[in-house]
C-alpha cells in the first residue's frame, strides 16, 4: 500500500507547488489574521489530482468500461453548537477520497476509496467494473447517456467573498454568544441553542469523454432556536431564522444575528400568549421562508424525471406528474402568472454550481410556464427519455445538469436545481399582500412538513402565524397548519410578490436516494398569496 | 458465519485487487494501534480518539431494470483534544503518520481557543464490556453476483408477469467502531447488517405493495418471500376507494408501530423533560413513576436483544446495558447522558435506541377477525413532528391500506393523512401481537398493533 505521502513523492510534485493549489494537501488552518485581507488562491486542477483521475480512467478502460467518470474529492465541514452561554461542541471535518463510476456494456458500476493512490484509484475502477460484470445477469436494458460537450480544463468557484475556514473559532464562538445573550434578555426566555455550519468542497471532475474540472464550492448556515416558557406554555422561534447560503463568511455578518437575536426573542415570548387557530378556510400570504419548503415539497420533487420513471418507487417515493406524455405541455399547475425556473446559476443559491457530476454545464430552464407543466429536472443519463419532447418543441436534447453526489463516497444521481418561483410583473410588497387580504393568516419560517410519496397531499406548519383582519396583522396564532392537494394549492395562488420582494430559502439537508444522500438545494420566491385554503388546529392536550 | 469479535475474514470482492488492507473493516489491532499513535502524538492534557470504519455495498433496481450498483470503503478518525475544559474535535480520513499528527494538531490549535466547556467531566477511564457478536461474515464477505443473483428473485418474475414494475434496495455494511483516550479506555466493536426491501407496483398505477427484511446476517434474509409478499400486496391494493377521514380502529402491521412509536425515544431524554420542554415533563418536574400508557405497555433497548444486536457501548464509551423505559404502562426512567446524571444524582443509561415493544399475544389475523369495521396499515411515511408537547405527529399511509369489516380484510382503499400521538395510540390499545424485527430503519423491534379512535384527517390520492 502506498502511503499519501509516497504518491506525492512518486507524483513528482513538491510540496511547494501543492501548497499554493487548490489545497488538496491539508495545512492547519491560520488563526488570527483578518480573513478580509486575504485573497483566494486561484482555482486550478492541481496535476497530481490529474494524474490520479486519469489513471483511473485507464484502469477503467482497461477492465472494460465502454464509458467512465472519476471524482477526487476533498470535504470540510466546521461546526460550532452553543447553547446560552456555553460551547456544546466545535468539531472540524476534513476528508478526501475517490469514487469511480463505469459503464460497462450498458451496466453502471461504483466503487469509492479513501486511498489517494494509483494502486487505490485503479482498485476502485477495477472494483466498479467488476460491479457492473456482476449485473449483467439481471440486466434488462442498456443506459446511454445524451452527448455533452467535453470541458478539458474547466474551473469554477462559488459566491463567497470570505472563506469561512480561514475565520478564527474565537470570533465564531463570539458571534453566537453575543446573539445568545441578546435573545436571553427578552423576558420570559428560556433557553436559546445556536449554530454555525460551513461546507467547503473541492471537487475535481474527470471523464472519458475528455472533461477535467476542479470546483471550489463553500456553504454556510448560522442557526437560532429561541424557546420561551410561561405558565406552563412553550413557544419556539427557529431555528432556521436566516437562511442557508451558497456563500462564505460575508454572509454569516450580513445576517446580523447579534442585531435581530432580540427580536427573534420577543417573536418567541409573544407567541407563549397566541390565540389558537379557529378551523376552517383562511386567505393565506406566504413568506418566502416559508414557501420555499412547499415549493421544494410540492413543485420540485414531483418534477424530477426520475421519480416521474418510478426509479425513486422503493424509498421517496414517484410523482403525481406521470407519465410525461401526458402531462408535458398540458398539466395545469397554477395561474398563467405562474413561472417556475430550474437552475443551477442563481448567485447564492446553494445548488449552483459551474458544472455537474455528469460534467455538463447546467442551464436554466422553465419547469412551469405561463401555468403549464413545461419540462423535468434531468441528467445525462435520463435527457434521452424526453427526446419526443425536446424534439417537438424544436430544442435540442440536453441534460438540464442536476447530475450531483454528496461527496466522492457516494454515487451520483438525479438531484433537485435551484428551483425558483419568478416574481410577479407587479412589484408588490410583503406589506401590500397584507393590505389587500380582508380576513387571512400571515406565515413566516419553515416548521413542521409532511407530503406524500407522490405529492399530492401535504401539510405544513410555520414558526410565526399572524392573524390578518381588514387588512392588517392583529395578532399571533398558535397550532396552525394548511392541508392541501397539490394542484388545487397552487391554482388558487392569486396574488404574487414582485422582484423586490423575491428572497432565497433553503436546506442543506434534502434527502433521496439508496443509499439515502444529501442534497443542498435553495428555492428563490416572492410572497404568494393562496385563496380559501384549509387550515387545521394541531393544538392537543395530554 | 462467526459471532466473535476476531480477526475479520478477507473480504472476497476485493481480492483479486491486491489493495485488501486498504479496503477491509480496521480490526482490533488495527484500530487500537491507530489510536495508541494518535495518544502518543498528544500534547494536550487530555485526547479521545474514535475511529468509524466501514465498508458498505449495494445494489438498486427500479422500472424493472439495474439502475445503481456500488461499494465504498472508508475509515475516518475523530480527535478530541482537552486542556483544561477547553475542548475541540477534528475529523479525518488520513491515517497516515502525518495526517494523524495534523489531525491532532489542528484539534489542539483549536481547543486552545475555544472557551471552556463546564460540563466536560474529564477522560472516561477504561471499561468493561460484554462483547456483542453482531458480526457475520456471509454479510461482510458478499460478493456483487449474489447481490444481482438476489435482485433476479423479485426482477425475473415482475418482468414475466406484465402487470408489474419493482424497484427495490439490496444494501450489506460491515463496520467497526472504536474509542480510545488517554486515561487508557479502549473499546471495539464491529457488526455486519443486511438490508433488502421491494416495492411492487402495478402497471395501471392504482396498487402498490412493500415489504422489507433486515438482519445482521445476511443468510437469514428469504428475498424470495419478499418478492411473494410484495407482489401480493400490489395486486391486493389496486383499484383503492376513497372513504371518508375520521377517527377508526386501525390495525398497523409491525413497520407501522415503528414508524411512531419510535418517536417516543427522542423524548425519553432526561435534560429536556427536567428543562420542561419535553411530553415527559409536567409542572415542577418529570411523569417518571407515573402511568402514561396502556398496563400492556413495555418499551426497553437491550444491545444483545437476539432479534437486534447493537453495541456493547455508547459514543462516550460507557457500557450499554439493558435498559426498560415504560413498563406495564409506567414511565420508569429517563435517558440520562454522563454530565447530565452527574448534575441530577443519577447513573448514566446510554441513549434509547434499538427500541423494542413488548409483544403480546394477538395475531394480525386475530385483530383483524375481531374488528367490526376498522383500517389495516401496511407501513406509515414522512412523519415529522407537529407538537413537541404532545407528540403529535402527521404522516399518512402507504403502500396497502385496507379497510376491514365484519373480521375480515374487505377492500383496498385509498392513503390517509394522519395527526397523533403515540401517547394517545398506545392509550387507546386493543390487542398486540408478536414483536418482530423491523427493517424500515432505527434497528427497531416491534409488534403488530390495534388502537381505537387513531385521528385521519385527510385523504390522499397517492398511491
Amino acid at each position: 500500500m502506498t502511503s499519501r505521502r509516497d504518491f506525492l513523492k512518486t507524483s513528482g510534485v513538491s510540496l511547494g507547488a501543492l501548497a499554493v493549489g487548490p489545497e488538496l494537501l491539508r495545512a492547519a488552518p491560520a488563526f488570527g489574521s483578518h480573513p478580509l485581507l486575504r485573497p483566494l488562491p486561484p482555482v486550478y486542477t492541481d496535476p497530481a489530482t490529474r494524474e490520479l483521475m486519469m489513471e483511473a480512467l485507464d484502469a477503467a478502460k482497461r477492465a472494460g468500461a465502454s464509458w467512465a467518470d472519476v471524482r477526487i474529492g476533498r470535504n470540510r465541514n466546521n461546526s460550532v453548537n452553543t447553547r446560552e452561554q456555553q460551547v456544546t461542541n466545535v468539531v472540524e471535518s476534513d476528508t478526501m477520497g475517490c469514487g469511480v463510476r463505469v459503464l460497462v456494456d450498458g451496466c453502471w458500476g461504483f466503487s469509492a476509496t479513501q486511498e489517494l493512490t494509483k494502486a487505490g484509484v485503479g482498485g476502485a475502477a477495477q472494483e466498479a467494473a467488476a460491479i457492473a460484470k456482476a449485473n449483467r445477469v439481471a440486466m434488462d436494458r442498456r443506459v446511454t447517456l445524451a452527448p455533452a460537450p467535453a470541458h478539458p480544463n474547466a474551473t469554477w468557484r462559488s459566491a463567497y467573498t470570505i472563506d469561512p475556514f480561514t475565520v478564527s473559532l474565537e470570533d465564531k464562538v463570539g458571534l453566537l454568544l453575543t446573539a445568545n445573550a441578546e435573545a436571553q434578555k427578552v423576558r420570559n426566555v428560556r433557553f436559546v441553542n445556536s449554530g454555525l455550519s460551513f461546507v467547503k468542497e473541492e471537487r475535481n471532475y474527470a471523464n472519458t469523454d475528455g472533461s477535467v474540472i476542479t470546483q471550489d464550492y463553500v456553504r454556510s448556515w448560522v442557526t437560532l432556536s429561541v424557546t420561551a416558557q410561561a405558565n406552563g406554555e412553550v413557544a419556539v422561534r427557529g431555528p432556521e431564522v436566516v437562511q442557508p447560503a451558497g456563500r462564505g463568511w460575508e454572509y454569516v455578518l450580513e445576517a446580523d444575528v447579534v442585531g435581530n437575536a432580540a427580536k427573534w426573542g420577543e417573536e418567541a415570548a409573544e407567541k407563549l400568549t397566541a390565540k389558537p387557530v379557529d378551523v376552517g378556510r383562511y386567505d393565506l400570504i406566504l413568506h418566502p421562508s416559508q414557501l420555499f419548503l412547499t415549493i421544494h415539497e410540492s413543485l420540485a420533487h414531483p418534477t424530477e424525471l426520475d421519480r416521474v420513471m418510478g426509479y425513486e418507487a422503493n424509498y421517496a417515493g414517484t410523482s403525481f406528474m406521470a407519465p410525461p406524455e401526458k402531462v408535458l405541455g398540458s398539466l395545469k399547475l397554477g395561474p398563467p402568472m405562474m413561472n417556475l425556473v430550474g437552475n443551477r446559476s442563481e448567485v447564492g443559491a446553494l445548488a449552483t454550481i459551474g458544472y455537474d457530476d455528469d460534467g455538463v454545464q447546467p442551464d436554466d430552464f422553465h419547469i412551469v410556464k405561463d401555468g403549464i407543466l413545461n419540462d423535468f429536472q434531468t441528467t445525462r443519463e435520463q435527457a434521452p427519455l424526453l427526446d419526443w419532447w425536446y424534439t417537438k418543441n424544436g430544442q435540442q436534447p440536453r441534460s438540464h445538469g442536476c447530475s450531483y453526489a454528496q461527496s466522492w463516497a457516494d454515487v451520483q444521481f438525479q438531484r433537485m436545481p435551484n428551483v425558483s418561483l419568478q416574481p410577479g410583473a407587479q412589484d408588490l410588497s410583503w406589506n401590500d399582500l397584507i393590505s389587500a387580504t380582508d380576513r387571512g393568516i400571515a406565515m413566516i419560517g419553515r416548521s413542521s412538513y409532511s407530503i406524500d410519496q407522490q405529492r399530492y397531499n401535504a401539510q405544513f406548519g410555520a414558526q410565526l402565524c399572524y392573524e390578518i383582519k381588514g387588512g392588517k396583522i392583529v395578532g399571533q396564532l398558535k397550532d396552525v397548519a394548511y392541508q392541501m392537494r397539490t394542484p388545487d394549492f397552487w391554482n388558487a395562488m392569486d396574488m404574487l410578490g414582485g422582484k423586490s420582494s423575491y428572497e432565497f430559502g433553503g436546506t442543506f439537508n434534502d434527502g433521496k436516494g439508496q443509499p439515502s444522500q444529501a442534497n443542498a438545494v435553495s428555492h428563490g420566491c416572492p410572497p404568494v398569496r393562496f385563496k380559501n385554503i384549509n387550515v387545521i388546529n394541531t393544538g392537543r392536550a395530554l | 458465519m462467526s459471532g466473535d469479535l476476531g480477526t475479520p475474514r478477507r473480504l472476497r470482492d476485493f481480492s483479486v485487487h491486491g489493495v485488501l488492507a486498504a479496503n477491509s473493516v480496521i480490526t482490533r489491532e488495527e484500530a487500537q494501534s491507530l489510536i495508541e499513535r494518535t495518544v502518543r502524538l498528544s500534547k494536550a492534557d487530555a485526547v479521545s480518539v474514535s475511529v468509524q470504519s466501514g465498508r458498505e455495498t449495494n445494489l438498486r433496481f427500479a422500472d424493472n431494470q439495474m439502475t445503481t450498483s456500488g461499494a465504498t470503503t472508508n475509515t475516518t478518525i475523530r480527535v478530541q483534544s482537552v486542556f483544561g475544559k477547553r475542548k475541540a474535535s477534528v475529523v479525518t480520513n488520513d491515517r497516515t503518520d502525518a495526517g494523524l499528527r495534523r489531525a491532532v494538531e489542528q484539534s489542539e490549535a483549536i481547543a486552545k481557543l475555544a472557551p471552556e466547556d463546564p460540563e466536560y467531566l474529564g477522560e472516561l477511564p477504561a471499561q468493561t464490556y460484554e462483547p456483542v457478536p453482531a458480526w457475520f461474515d456471509a454479510t461482510a464477505e458478499l460478493s456483487a453476483d449474489d447481490r444481482a443473483k438476489a435482485a433476479l428473485t423479485a426482477l425475473a418474475p415482475a418482468r414475466s408477469a406484465n402487470d408489474l414494475t419493482v424497484a427495490g434496495y439490496i444494501v450489506c455494511n460491515a463496520s467497526a467502531t472504536a474509542l480510545g483516550n488517554s486515561a487508557g479506555l479502549f473499546a471495539y466493536h464491529r457488526s455486519t447488517n443486511a438490508n433488502y426491501s421491494l416495492t411492487a407496483r402495478t402497471n395501471d398505477g392504482t396498487g402498490s405493495g412493500w415489504v422489507a427484511i433486515e438482519d445482521n446476517d445476511w443468510t437469514r434474509l428469504d428475498f424470495n418471500a419478499v418478492a411473494t409478499a410484495a407482489i401480493d400486496k400490489a395486486r391486493r391494493s389496486r383499484n383503492p376507494v376513497a372513504i371518508e377521514p375520521g377517527r377508526y380502529t386501525v390495525i398497523f402491521e409491525p413497520e407501522a408501530t415503528a414508524n411512531i412509536v419510535s418517536s417516543i425515544s427522542g423524548a425519553l431524554q432526561a435534560r429536556s423533560a427536567d428543562e420542561g420542554r419535553s411530553a415527559f415533563s409536567k409542572t415542577g418536574g418529570t411523569k417518571v413513576g407515573e402511568k402514561i400508557l396502556d398496563e400492556r405497555v413495555t418499551l426497553s433497548s437491550d444491545p444483545r436483544d437476539p432479534l437486534v444486536l447493537g453495541s456493547p457501548f455508547d459514543g462516550d464509551g460507557m457500557p450499554v446495558t439493558r435498559q426498560v423505559w415504560i413498563e406495564g404502562g409506567v414511565l420508569k426512567k429517563l435517558a440520562y447522558p454522563r454530565f447530565w446524571a452527574q448534575k441530577q444524582g443519577k447513573s448514566a443509561t446510554g441513549g434509547a435506541n434499538s427500541l423494542r415493544l413488548a409483544g403480546g399475544t394477538d395475531t394480525i389475523e386475530s385483530m383483524i377477525a375481531s374488528t367490526e369495521r376498522g383500517i389495516l396499515v401496511t407501513r406509515l411515511w414522512y412523519l415529522r413532528a407537529v407538537d413537541q408537547r404532545t407528540l403529535v405527529y402527521t404522516g399518512l399511509t402507504r403502500d396497502g391500506t385496507f379497510l376491514v369489516e365484519n373480521g375480515k380484510i374487505a377492500r383496498s382503499i385509498k392513503n390517509f393523512r394522519f395527526n397523533d400521538s403515540p401517547l394517545f395510540m398506545l392509550n387507546n390499545l386493543e390487542g398486540i401481537g408478536a414483536a418482530v424485527r423491523t427493517a424500515g430503519g432505527g434497528s427497531l423491534v416491534m409488534p403488530p398493533i390495534k388502537v381505537r379512535d387513531f385521528n385521519f384527517t385527510s385523504l390522499s390520492d397517492a398511491v
